[in-house]
């Protein structure tokens, strides 16, 4: 149904408000550093940008990005885009990426653990915090998993309290008060939230890059409605032709970004 | 005095020569519908008689009501005093409709006012398992998890007492019960990392008088000294923290998100728990208890006296929270105190209610992830070629949705069988597929359902309890994701997800009657005795739930692992039924 009305609803968006499109993004209300209401996160940044390439006007509708996200939102057509999904997500069709991060080691700087590996025999002995996705561990957590590391690591629920200001910073935070001695997280989450605490942490790519098919690197893009390419190539478009100001946006955010192998 | 003792003595005696009376399964029904099971036992028997064998052929429509909601509707509709009460899906409004007049008109409407947001929480569509009826209030649970008592006259609000925080991933969708002047309600977010709990509410205030956790330190489970578990091995101590690896106890799941059966002459309640979390096994070492498992509880105090896990470290998402039907039968020719529980792992427990034994443990369904349960130790037995985990694995059977999901069985004193509405689905499952939450890349299970042996995804079947045997089974294209229904006329009801309301012969399994609904049935069907007389069956159309969100939430068929996983299976529904919610009434002309 909202594959066929696309075109159509851009062009109504245009009527409404003074011949200037409409970008129409669903995106979460509170998950900073990706966004927030108050439009601070740089995902809000970046959607702002491409809107503005786009020529259009730029209208959200706030959406906790939760399981059955993109059912109620993007797919259910409340939104035409949604941005921050991994590029290789089979249920949307997504543009190019626009940045590759990785998931990080964080810990204290005065600990001087130099920790660089997964397989560091020390992870058998630390206390070590992962975000809790849903009823998935973060992806590292499989590795320690399959060397029987388990007892020691502690899950951060993403989702809660949800209703208190940035509720996956409390990982970034339990490391800085010295509750665990070791997060391993997305690296977004990480760069951002260690500017804001008063100690200084480490952040360091985790190694190896996959493990078990799994990786720990992803490459990041926006999403839009499978069938919708005429959206999707203006997207791209956009992206290309602005490629610095996305790397200002993302050096300001402090996102640990990584090469492709 | 001697006359009277005497003939209390003479009553007893014959109580005990002849049991069959006071079976726990032959409740009194005064014609009416009060709680979604029927009755504490949950045999969901009516004795009404008057649509029979001979002339259910003859059933018409009496009349209709549109919900106004379109999502999946899997609610009873309560008969109390001349008043029919439905539930419906988030929103999860509450209608009163008038028996006493001619087309049932509305009386009132309660609106409970759930936030939006809860719907981003339930993970399977935003089902409501409907209410129950206690001394003049109807009781029932709203998504964003309140407990809601209303004035079953008036249809005003009596107390409203929030239970949790849908901001931590829980829900509620279960319908509760009320034993012993408490309500009885549970967390749904087995999905969402949550710590599941029952609770039990004051029903007159509101008040919650304790709260039961599922995983954790003895002192959250409420067991204490009167604890006693069959097996000797669930006899230690805290075993819902020590059968954990470190913390994994607090976001570890066992959600109570089902049924609750009460047995007032034990004064026991019980009530299943949900799969753990996280999902990969290998990140949760352990046992994993209370998840998986069977309480039986005190329905004033919520202490736990005994348990059992059907499913210990589960791997393929099989809940232990089935209906547990009460009944009172000779096993292997002695009398026992039963429950019968039809497991997700597709095995048909039969357990001592009094103690937790397991008596038999049969297949009811085509399965391959489990060799049986020894009944000396109570350990299920695995078949390690199935065990998941972040590697490939191919055709396990029964799917996640289990042989048998939460659509609840019924049972006739009469014939003695269990008729119960089931799937046949089979999966593979492989541990790399991208995902995301709130801007956090992941890679979650890629998990594929399909129809199992046989080529048909339901099957509704009738199960002699006391042999451990099928007697008959009827194939269904999709699962059998309604309840079930029987009467003292010999017929039993269901409805199927492409939307046919049927009645079978009980004793054979013969199609006696069919009728095609507005949309696919995943409701509880009651029956019930109207002001005039006359006997009516009830029942919810309106496709949905978990089985049914490719055509509820309008999922894009594309994805097959979408609606984790259960899209692959269920990619034609959208072919044979459309959404929408209708209630339906059926009677003799």
């Amino acid at each position: 149904m909202c594959f066929r009305c696309l075109s159509n609803l851009w062009v109504v968006g245009s009527a409404i408000a003074a011949n200037q499109p409409v970008l129409r993004v669903c995106a979460d209300p509170n998950n900073l550093p990706f966004s927030n209401q108050e439009g601070q996160g740089f995902e809000n940044k970046l959607a702002e940008m491409l809107a503005g390439q786009l020529g259009a006007r730029l209208e959200y509708t706030w959406w906790a990005e939760r399981k059955s996200f993109l059912k109620s939102s993007l797919e259910a057509g409340r939104c035409d885009v949604v941005m921050g999904v991994p590029a290789s997500l089979a249920s949307v069709a997504t543009t190019k990426p626009y940045y590759r991060s990785t998931y990080v080691f964080v810990s204290r700087s005065d600990r001087n653990l130099h920790v660089t590996s997964l397989s560091d025999p020390r992870f058998a002995e630390w206390r070590v915090g992962v975000h809790v996705v849903g009823d998935d561990y973060a992806p590292p957590a499989a590795v320690l998993a399959r060397r029987g590391i388990t007892s020691n690591v502690v899950g951060f629920s993403l989702f809660g309290p949800y209703n208190e200001i940035n509720p996956a910073r409390k990982l970034i935070d339990a490391v800085a008060q010295g509750q665990i001695d070791i997060a391993i997280v997305w690296g977004p989450f990480a760069g951002y939230f260690a500017k804001q605490e008063s100690a200084t942490l480490d952040i360091v790519p985790v190694m190896p890059a996959t493990f078990l098919t799994i990786p720990f690197t992803y490459e990041i893009a926006a999403g839009v409605r499978k069938g919708d390419g005429e959206l999707r190539t203006r997207l791209d478009n956009a992206i290309a032709s602005d490629s610095a100001e996305i790397q200002r946006i993302l050096n300001e955010y402090g996102v640990p970004q990584v090469r492709e192998e | 005095m001697r006359p009277t003792t005497e003939c209390l003595l003479s009553l007893f005696a014959a109580l005990l020569i002849s049991p069959a009376s006071a079976q726990i399964q032959n409740q009194p029904d005064d014609g009416q519908w009060t709680m979604p099971a029927k009755n504490y036992a949950s045999t969901r028997y009516s004795t009404l008689d008057q649509i029979n064998a001979a002339n259910v052929k003859n059933l018409k429509m009496a009349w209709s009501f549109s919900t106004g909601v379109s999502r999946g509707h899997e609610a009873a509709p309560l008969v109390v005093n001349n008043t029919m009460y439905i539930v419906t899906p988030w929103p999860n409004y509450l209608y009163a409709l008038d028996l006493t007049k001619p087309g049932a008109p509305m009386k009132w409407v309660y609106q409970p006012n759930p936030t939006p947001a809860s719907q981003g929480v339930a993970c399977c569509d935003v089902v409501n398992r409907g209410a129950a009826y206690y001394n003049g209030r109807i009781y029932y649970n709203t998504l964003d998890l309140q407990t809601v008592a209303v004035d079953a006259n008036t249809g005003k609000e009596v107390w409203k007492t929030k239970m949790g925080d849908i901001n931590l991933g829980e829900s509620m969708t279960m319908a509760p019960i009320v034993a012993k002047g408490k309500v009885i309600v549970g967390n749904s977010g087995g999905e969402f990392g949550v710590r599941g709990w029952m609770a039990g509410l004051d029903a007159d205030t509101g008040k919650i008088a304790w709260r039961a956790y599922s995983t954790g330190p003895d002192s959250d489970v409420l067991i204490g000294a009167n604890f006693k578990p069959y097996y000797r091995s669930d006899r230690a101590k805290d075993l819902g923290k020590n059968t954990w690896a470190g913390d994994q106890w607090k976001i570890g799941g066992g959600a109570a998100w089902s049924w609750v059966s009460y047995d007032p002459t034990l004064d026991l309640i019980y009530y299943g728990t949900s799969n753990p979390g996280p999902w990969n096994p290998e990140q949760r070492p352990g046992d994993n208890k209370w998840t998986s498992s069977i309480f039986a509880r005190r329905p004033e105090t919520g202490e736990a006296i005994w348990a059992y896990q059907f499913n210990p470290h589960d791997e393929h998402d099989y809940d232990g929270v089935n209906e547990n039907i009460l009944l009172d039968l000779n096993i292997n020719g002695k009398p026992r105190k039963v429950l019968a529980h039809p497991d997700r792992n597709g095995r048909l427990y039969i357990m001592d209610r009094t103690d937790g034994q397991v008596l038999s443990a049969e297949p009811f369904v085509y399965l391959n992830t489990t060799l049986g349960v020894d009944l000396n130790t109570g350990k299920l037995k695995f078949n390690e070629a199935k065990a998941t985990g972040f590697k490939t694995v191919r055709d396990a059977c029964p799917a996640p949705p289990g042989g048998k999901d939460w659509q609840p069985s019924a049972y006739s004193p009469k014939t003695g069988l269990l008729y119960i509405p089931h799937n046949n689905l089979c999966y593979e499952s492989q541990g790399t597929q991208a995902n995301y939450i709130a801007g956090t890349p992941y890679v979650g299970m890629l998990s594929r359902m399909y129809a199992g042996p046989g080529g048909n995804r339901g099957e509704f079947c009738a199960w002699d309890p006391v042999k451990a045997k099928k007697v008959w089974a009827v194939k269904e294209m999709f699962p059998a994701w309604s309840g079930a229904l029987v009467t003292a006329g010999d017929v039993v009801f269901y409805g199927t997800m492409d939307g046919w309301f049927k009645a079978l012969d009980d004793r054979t399994g013969n199609l006696l009657w069919k009728f095609k609904v507005g949309s696919g049935i995943i409701a509880q069907p009651v029956s019930y005795k109207g002001p005039d007389g006359k006997q009516y069956i009830a029942v919810l159309s309106g496709v949905g739930g978990w089985a049914g969100a490719v055509v509820a939430g309008g999922i894009n068929t594309v994805d097959g692992t979408a609606a984790l996983g259960f899209t692959n299976a269920m990619t034609d529904l959208g072919k044979y039924t459309t959404k929408g919610g209708l209630l339906y009434v059926f009677s003799l002309p």
